[in-house]
């Protein structure tokens, strides 16, 4: 429902550079965030693989690498982690996705200023690209971990790829705070300024509201990492002490001295804990989107999931103690971490339960979207379980640093919110590229994917319990270890499989763009601002007019009305009517 | 029971049916988006430098926790074969420190100048484009130039401060208190350099005969941003005198 023409902040651009390139259009800078995180996840996984060959074939000669060496091992996994967290989990479903659809389910016509928006893209680009480089120069990659622990990460000679590589590293992930502070900025000012007529903040979709709580998380966490970020650079290349204590390497004393390697942690996971969240929350608000769209019900307990979401964010910077258990931190101190990270467990709940109650009695419609939504809500449940044993100071001490820590992380921040950007994927495409995604290929990826992530992951849960330490190289040469052996050669082949099944995904979806069945404006009878519009929706989302909201946004099985559905743009629902 | 009544025939797309009166309430407060709406524009911006300081903020806030936490942490001494507190206090030009903090204070108070003369020029600017009315020739005091100077002067008090600390033997790695006090001095240097360059490009706007209104965003902003700045240097300059 259209209420006044409009001028658009800037007209339609023609040039192939202008319009593709350096586009100031949200649903451009969107899709060029979408396929710079496609790029990177495949380059990630690929890591995995290797690494997952490595740990099974430890001295074989793989084609064109040849034999992966202890510290070669250790560039791996840091270059994985740190593309998966910052490139994938933290680019895809904000930069993505929340680029592409929030000014247009908030029925803006842009991002609120769409340069800061292209130079925020162009500056993630840049970040990638430098941290790519850390695998050509002298040295390779760095060994730190993603995490980046000094005194490792702070000297330059403790390792082949301390040098040059861990300068490459740092500078990628503060030139990537940079970029995500500018998308925070923009994310939350046009949410809050520039939502079309109706559009209250209650009526704004769950997906908008990871968005914006999201950003709210950036905005405070990614200066924290930069700033120490430039401790790091300072300590590594002018001789600071601000991490790194009196250290010997190689026989050698470096000139540091009295600097702490736990100051480190604690701003690292001040950012490193709401990163968690910055990951996640956009899966949990597209996976409410499409459970409510799917179930054909209303959201259960809107406000609830809401409010959740917001507690989420906020225990979020109240816990990064519980990273540090084994750091020797105070009993006391670890007894309130322990407390507020178990008390995140509560709000987890309240969205998990009303995740079920909005699919129970519905008429559940199993599309893609769905079956993969549905896939988030499992893998939340599994891997958000093993959260309350490692908040656990007691049982923190067995299990820090095993495969039990990874198994828990993989599942929950991993493959979870890669779920939600399958899901994402599958739901929106149509509208991106005006194409449906083929629905049997969809089926047969999320089965293989579902199946293959479970047989992959839950198994290091019992490594980890095992006593099974993660970051070794080889496990065949420690004897209590090697008798485990057996569990990792699983692992390895379910990755295999795993991985081979997204060929199907990737395939999918370049077909479907090109080649796929033509999309309607509302192939699936949803009620949000984007499928008001046109397929894809053109510069100005709404053809030059600005939309009014009358209902909410999860309007479904509305007694009396002429179909399932309501949109927001419909004539405004009775109170009594609507849910 | 309840009953959905539709008022009129919803089509599919929501498109294309005469608009309902906009409900009386309403959060997002129905702006949409009216350009060239400069209320609007102006409150965007504001509201974007709000997200940049809570950043900035952000940063300094956790350098402060890394500085009060270094400066309690005790060091191993290799030879004595004991511990020991490495902070080492540094001698800080106060003078010279006091002057650079009077001449941002200064230029603070000439950015507010520069600032409520563009708001003036924005609101006199509908009376002055009606035919045949003129408000007379004003003379206008180069509020944002003398700005930029100040700043510029400000950037060049802390060099020379870095200078002499250099010349009395403190470079950034000769103990722990040189290391964050060329930190947060740098630090504040490089985000003010910034507010320098947003003074530039306001000027620019002018030069290019933009729309008082938009150079009045641009100063706007920009002037909110430059207090920021002085703001944010008297806490520095207070941390690292008043923690000695």
């Amino acid at each position: 429902m259209a209420t006044t023409a409009t001028v658009h902040a800037h007209a339609a651009p023609q040039g192939f550079i202008r319009k593709y390139i350096f586009s100031l259009d949200h649903k451009i800078i969107g899709i060029q965030y979408f396929f710079l995180a496609l790029t990177a996840v495949w380059i990630g996984m690929f890591l995995s693989l290797l690494m997952r060959l490595h740990l099974i074939f430890p001295t074989a000669s793989l084609p064109l690498i040849g034999e992966i060496k202890p510290e070669q091992y250790l560039s791996l996994l840091t270059m994985h982690g740190t593309i998966m967290v910052f490139f994938v989990l933290t680019t895809a479903p904000q930069g993505g996705f929340g680029n592409y659809f929030l000014p247009i389910q908030i029925g803006a016509p842009d991002m609120a200023f769409p340069v800061l928006n292209m130079l925020s893209f162009w500056t993630t680009f840049v970040a990638f690209v430098v941290l790519i480089c850390a695998f050509f120069v002298q040295g390779g990659a760095p060994l730190h971990g993603w995490t980046g622990y000094p005194p490792l990460s702070a000297v330059q000679s403790a390792g082949p790829g301390e040098g040059l590589g861990a300068d490459l590293w740092i500078t990628s992930i503060a030139i990537f705070c940079i970029a995500s502070l500018l998308g925070a900025l923009n994310f939350l000012t046009t949410t809050l300024d520039m939502r079309a007529k109706g559009m209250t903040l209650m009526r704004m979709p769950l997906t908008c509201w990871s968005w914006f709580i999201t950003a709210m998380l950036g905005l405070l966490a990614f200066g924290v990492l930069l700033s120490a970020g430039i401790l790091l650079l300072l300590d590594r290349n002018l001789g600071t002490s601000f991490y790194v204590p009196l250290v010997v390497v190689n026989g050698q004393i470096m000139g540091h001295k009295g600097g702490s390697p736990l100051l480190w942690q604690h701003l690292f996971w001040f950012f490193g804990h709401p990163e968690v969240y910055i990951a996640i929350l956009p899966g949990m608000g597209v996976t409410s989107q499409i459970l409510s769209t799917f179930s054909r019900k209303p959201i259960f307990g809107y406000k609830a999931m809401v409010y959740a979401m917001l507690a989420i964010g906020f225990f979020g910077f109240m816990v990064w103690g519980h990273h540090m258990f084994m750091s020797g931190m105070s009993p006391y101190s670890a007894f309130a971490f322990s407390i507020l990270t178990m008390c995140i467990g509560v709000p987890s709940a309240i969205k998990t339960f009303n995740w079920l109650g909005t699919m129970l009695k519905g008429r559940i419609r199993f599309k893609s979207p769905m079956l993969f939504a549905i896939g988030f809500v499992s893998l939340f449940v599994s891997g958000g379980l093993s959260g309350p044993f490692l908040a656990q100071p007691v049982l923190d001490i067995q299990l820090h640093d095993t495969y039990f820590v990874v198994g828990h992380f993989h599942l929950i921040m991993g493959v979870a919110a890669i779920f939600g950007m399958f899901a994402a994927t599958y739901y929106w495409v149509p509208k991106m590229f005006g194409r449906m995604m083929n629905e049997f290929w969809g089926r047969i990826h999320f089965f293989i994917t579902f199946i293959g992530t479970y047989a992959i992951f839950m198994p290091m849960h019992y490594l980890g319990i095992a006593g099974g330490t993660r970051r070794y190289s080889q496990y065949t040469e420690v004897a209590y270890l090697a008798k485990l052996q057996p569990i990792h050669v699983f692992m390895t082949y379910a990755a295999i499989i795993t991985i081979a099944a997204q060929f199907i995904f990737v395939i999918n979806l370049f077909w479907s763009i090109f080649k796929g069945p033509k999309a309607s404006d509302n192939p699936w009878e949803a009620t949000t601002l984007e499928w008001t519009t046109a397929t894809p929706p053109p510069h100005d989302n709404f053809n030059g007019v600005t939309p009014v909201v009358h209902n909410g946004p999860y309007e479904y099985g509305v007694p009396g009305a002429a179909r399932d559905y309501v949109m927001q743009t419909d004539p405004a629902i009775s109170s009594a009517a609507a849910h | 029971m309840a009953t959905y009544i539709p008022t009129r025939a919803i089509d599919h797309a929501g498109h294309d049916q005469e608009p309902p009166s906009p409900p009386q309430s309403g959060g997002g407060e129905g702006h949409g988006d009216n350009f060239p709406n400069y209320g609007a524009r102006l409150r965007r911006a504001r509201l974007g430098l709000i997200c940049g300081i809570v950043t900035v903020s952000m940063l300094f806030i956790s350098l402060t926790s890394a500085y009060i936490v270094r400066r309690g942490l005790p060091t191993f001494d290799e030879v004595k074969q004991g511990y020991f507190r490495d902070w080492g206090e540094v001698p800080l030009p106060w003078l010279l420190l006091a002057i650079n903090t009077a001449i941002l204070l200064l230029s603070s108070i000439t950015m507010e100048g520069a600032r409520r003369a563009i708001t003036r020029r924005a609101a006199l600017a509908p009376v002055e484009s009606i035919p045949g009315i003129s408000l007379g020739e004003e003379g206008s005091f180069p509020w944002l130039a003398v700005t930029i100077v100040l700043g510029f002067g400000f950037l060049l008090g802390q060099w020379l401060a870095w200078g002499e600390l250099k010349a009395r033997g403190f470079l950034v790695n000769t103990n722990p208190d040189s290391s964050f006090i060329y930190l947060l001095t740098a630090a504040h240097a490089v985000h003010l350099f910034g507010g320098i360059v947003a003074m530039l490009w306001a000027g620019i706007t002018a030069l290019l005969h933009r729309p008082v209104e938009v150079r009045r965003i641009a100063i706007d902003v920009t002037a909110w941003y430059w207090h920021f700045m002085a703001v944010l240097w008297i806490y520095i300059f207070a941390l690292l005198g008043l923690m000695r």
